[in-house]
């Protein structure tokens, strides 16, 4: 045998339930032996000791802005900070321009995702056409056209009409597709700025209530129930969410979470100074949500860690927090923060949360063989991680176009130092490849 | 002090020492204003991006009496409608060397970003919902000069205070300097948590009056009935109105004060607004010169030198 061995990792594989120093062996694109203190037989070493090696990444939620705001981000760049995160598989969101809600803008993401080829491109469509409420996209097409989309989404935007939303569950029931509504009463949000509470209350910003998201995120959650269908519920930022999709659960609704790693991280004190790059919907919660998030991704409440990455340029964050938008980056950063802020601390053990971001959003909707383990003879899709890089922040350091991160200044433990898509290295040595 | 942005940033000493150098530059009765030579070859910016009148013109002549140069940049609505940053805007300020701005914006936190761009000082002169530091200081200029102190007062603050910037600066003044606060609305118009602050609550006006030493009327905006804040400003009236039969039932030395414009037949009555229990011309009068005093210790130094007007 030849290949690459991977030597004298620690071994985390949810898959098997695998944590222990161990070698991994790489044959051409399919992991061919994983086992302790395996032969060198003529491979290439690749030392890893004191490193994780866990399953390449998968994020359910990527805002990728190509086509249409390539100034924020386009596929190279955002698939560059994949690799450099450690993702071997990222879901792009459909509020392009134009929007994802055809055949030959779905085609054209997923096969320049292909092109540049240091992460796989799956794409969410949109609910309904150009995200306006009125009409559902043709599912059909965008499932039937070779990005062979199951997961449709109008993020950024609910879906606000009760009956569009059921008829959106009842009609993707024809495709096993998934359904991931933006989990806001709009009703209840107008000019909404920042968490209503104690900071919005000092801050005189108008006040995102956590009703707004728990009232949206019921009603979905009864209509799924009523017509048998799959609803996935993205960027769950808060304690009522959480209680809402356990109960949910419990009594057999078809349910995943998603929770992003700044709302695993932040609270809205991070509000204080009005820097827009803490700007986000749903936006940065109470500390109390925090610890409830945090005890929902243990729980397995919440099935899955997604980024939420959305680039937005600096002349955009840099303004009066009222007219910045919203959005902050997340693929890089992601598995440092979840590390130091939910596993460092005691909330989560690690392999849970190498779960949360492998296995459990690759049972969300079908995403190949990503994410479901370090297992002999499925492909190589592997992330090395240095638990001890104590790096430091620096959005303009970061391979996305744009810089906008929360996460600006601090030092994380760890970061991911080599990544291989199918056996080939995107990220080698902390370089894209 | 290096900026002015809220009243959260002050101390008691702090606003003692503002409020007794506003004592400095208030013109005595019957008496021409005085002007200062202060801060000759100094210039203030007012920039404005949201429309007042009031507010910049007593900036402005605030300004003037301490012989400052004075330019006024209005722009309504966002900068950022009119295509130029926020950013550039200021950076344009500052590269034509100006000593201060005076800033008011629709939007909250515009001054705090307005002080990470220039060196120099800024004065917030209202940001959105947030703060508006120089009006609760004029108010407790006003409040101090009737009763001849600030602590052990109580004062009622009526009405729409979840949109106020006046009210949120308000309370913060007053109960940094000892008086008590209690906010008398109905849920709708107060913020979503009252945590930050140290107030009591009510929506029964009647039942306080006879406890009051100032009752501090908020401006209703007529827009919040068609958003269901409150249903008709004949209820409004009813209910939180300020009118005589309310009036005389409140302690012989208490004020009644509003930030204006005053809605006449809404929160307060024309008979209560003319009346000599209504300090809302001392208001007005003694803005200027706490204005003078904010400006003053901002950008002076040594004691004030006065000058023939």
């Amino acid at each position: 045998m030849t290949g690459l061995l991977l030597k004298h990792g620690r071994v985390l594989d949810p898959a098997s339930g695998t944590d222990a120093i161990a070698d991994v062996r790489i044959v051409g694109e399919r992991v061919a032996q994983v086992g302790a203190s395996l032969d060198t037989d003529g491979a290439d070493l690749l030392d890893c000791s004191g490193l994780w090696v866990t399953p390449g990444f998968v994020d359910l939620h990527t805002h990728l802005r190509e086509p249409g705001f390539e100034e924020s981000e386009d596929i190279a760049t955002a698939s560059a900070a994949a690799a450099a995160g450690g993702w071997t598989a990222v879901c792009a969101m459909a509020n392009t321009n134009p929007v994802c809600d055809s055949a030959a803008v779905a085609e054209m993401v997923w096969r320049r995702g292909r092109e540049v080829g240091l992460v796989d491109v799956f794409v969410v469509g949109s609910i309904t056409r150009g995200l306006l409420g009125e009409t559902l996209t043709e599912f059909g097409e965008l499932f039937a056209s070779k990005a062979a989309v199951d997961a449709f989404s109008d993020d950024g935007k609910p879906v606000a009409d009760a009956l569009m939303m059921r008829r959106a569950l009842q009609y993707a029931r024809t495709f096993d597709a998934v359904i991931i509504n933006h989990s806001e009463d709009p009703d209840l949000t107008p000019d909404a700025q920042m968490n209503e509470g104690a900071m919005s209350a000092v801050l005189g910003l108008p006040g995102w209530p956590h009703e707004a998201e728990e009232v949206m995120i019921a009603r979905d959650l009864i209509l799924a129930a009523g017509v048998g269908a799959r609803l996935h519920v993205p960027h769950v930022s808060t304690a009522g969410s959480v209680m809402l999709i356990r109960a949910a659960k419990e009594r057999g609704v078809k349910v995943t979470a998603e929770v992003t790693p700044h709302h695993l991280s932040l609270d809205d004190r991070v509000v204080a100074g009005y820097d827009a790059v803490f700007k986000v919907n749903p936006p940065v919660r109470s500390d109390a949500d925090v610890a409830a998030l945090r005890q929902a991704l243990a729980d397995g409440t919440i099935d899955a860690i997604a980024t939420d990455h959305a680039p937005h340029p600096v002349e955009q964050k840099d303004q009066e927090w009222e007219h910045a938008p919203c959005g902050m980056l997340g693929l890089e950063t992601a598995l440092g923060v979840v590390v130091d802020d939910v596993v460092a601390p005691g909330h989560v053990d690690l392999l849970t949360a190498i779960t949360r971001l492998t296995t459990g959003p690759a049972s969300v909707r079908d995403l190949g063989t990503h994410g479901h383990g370090l297992t002999v003879d499925k492909p190589a899709n592997v992330a090395i991680h240095d638990p001890e890089a104590n790096w430091l922040v620096r959005g303009t350091e970061l391979h996305s176009r744009a810089s906008n991160t929360p996460f600006e200044g601090r030092t994380l433990s760890t970061r991911t130092v080599h990544t291989l898509l199918r056996g080939r290295f995107t990220l080698r040595d902390g370089k894209v490849q | 002090m290096r900026h002015l942005i809220s009243i959260r940033d002050l101390d008691a000493d702090d606003i003692t020492r503002i409020l007794d150098t506003a004592e400095e530059f208030t013109t005595p009765a019957g008496e021409p204003a005085r002007k200062y030579p202060t801060l000759r070859t100094r210039t203030v910016c007012n920039l404005f991006l949201e429309d007042s009148t009031r507010t910049r013109i007593s900036f402005d002549i605030a300004a003037k009496r301490l012989s400052a140069d004075v330019i006024n940049f209005s722009a309504k609505g966002s900068s950022v409608s009119k295509g130029e940053s926020f950013k550039d805007t200021a950076l344009t300020l500052d590269a034509m060397g100006i000593d201060a701005v005076v800033i008011r914006s629709a939007s909250a936190g515009a001054p705090l970003l307005l002080s990470h761009y220039l060196d120099v000082p800024v004065l917030n002169a209202g940001d959105g919902w947030h703060q508006h530091p120089t009006q609760a200081l004029l108010d407790l200029f006003t409040i101090r000069q009737h009763f001849g102190r600030l602590d052990d007062l109580h004062v009622a603050i009526v009405g729409d205070v979840l949109h106020s910037r006046v009210a949120r600066s308000v309370i913060e003044g007053v109960t940094a300097m000892g008086a008590r606060v209690t906010l008398v609305a109905p849920d709708t118009l107060l913020p979503p948590s009252l945590a930050p602050w140290d107030v009591e609550i009510t929506t029964d006006l009647d039942a306080l009056l006879p406890e009051l030493d100032v009752v501090y009327l908020l401006r209703v905006q007529r827009e919040r009935m068609s958003s269901g804040f409150f249903p008709s400003s004949r209820e409004y009236a009813r209910f939180w109105g300020m009118n005589v039969e309310r009036l005389a039932r409140m302690k012989d030395r208490a004020v009644v004060l509003h930030p204006g414009p005053m809605n006449r037949g809404v929160e307060i009555t024309a008979d209560v607004a003319d009346s000599d229990a209504a300090l809302v011309t001392d208001q007005v009068a003694n803005g200027v010169a706490v204005r003078m005093a904010c400006l003053y210790l901002l950008l002076g130094s040594g004691e004030p030198q006065q000058e023939a007007a």
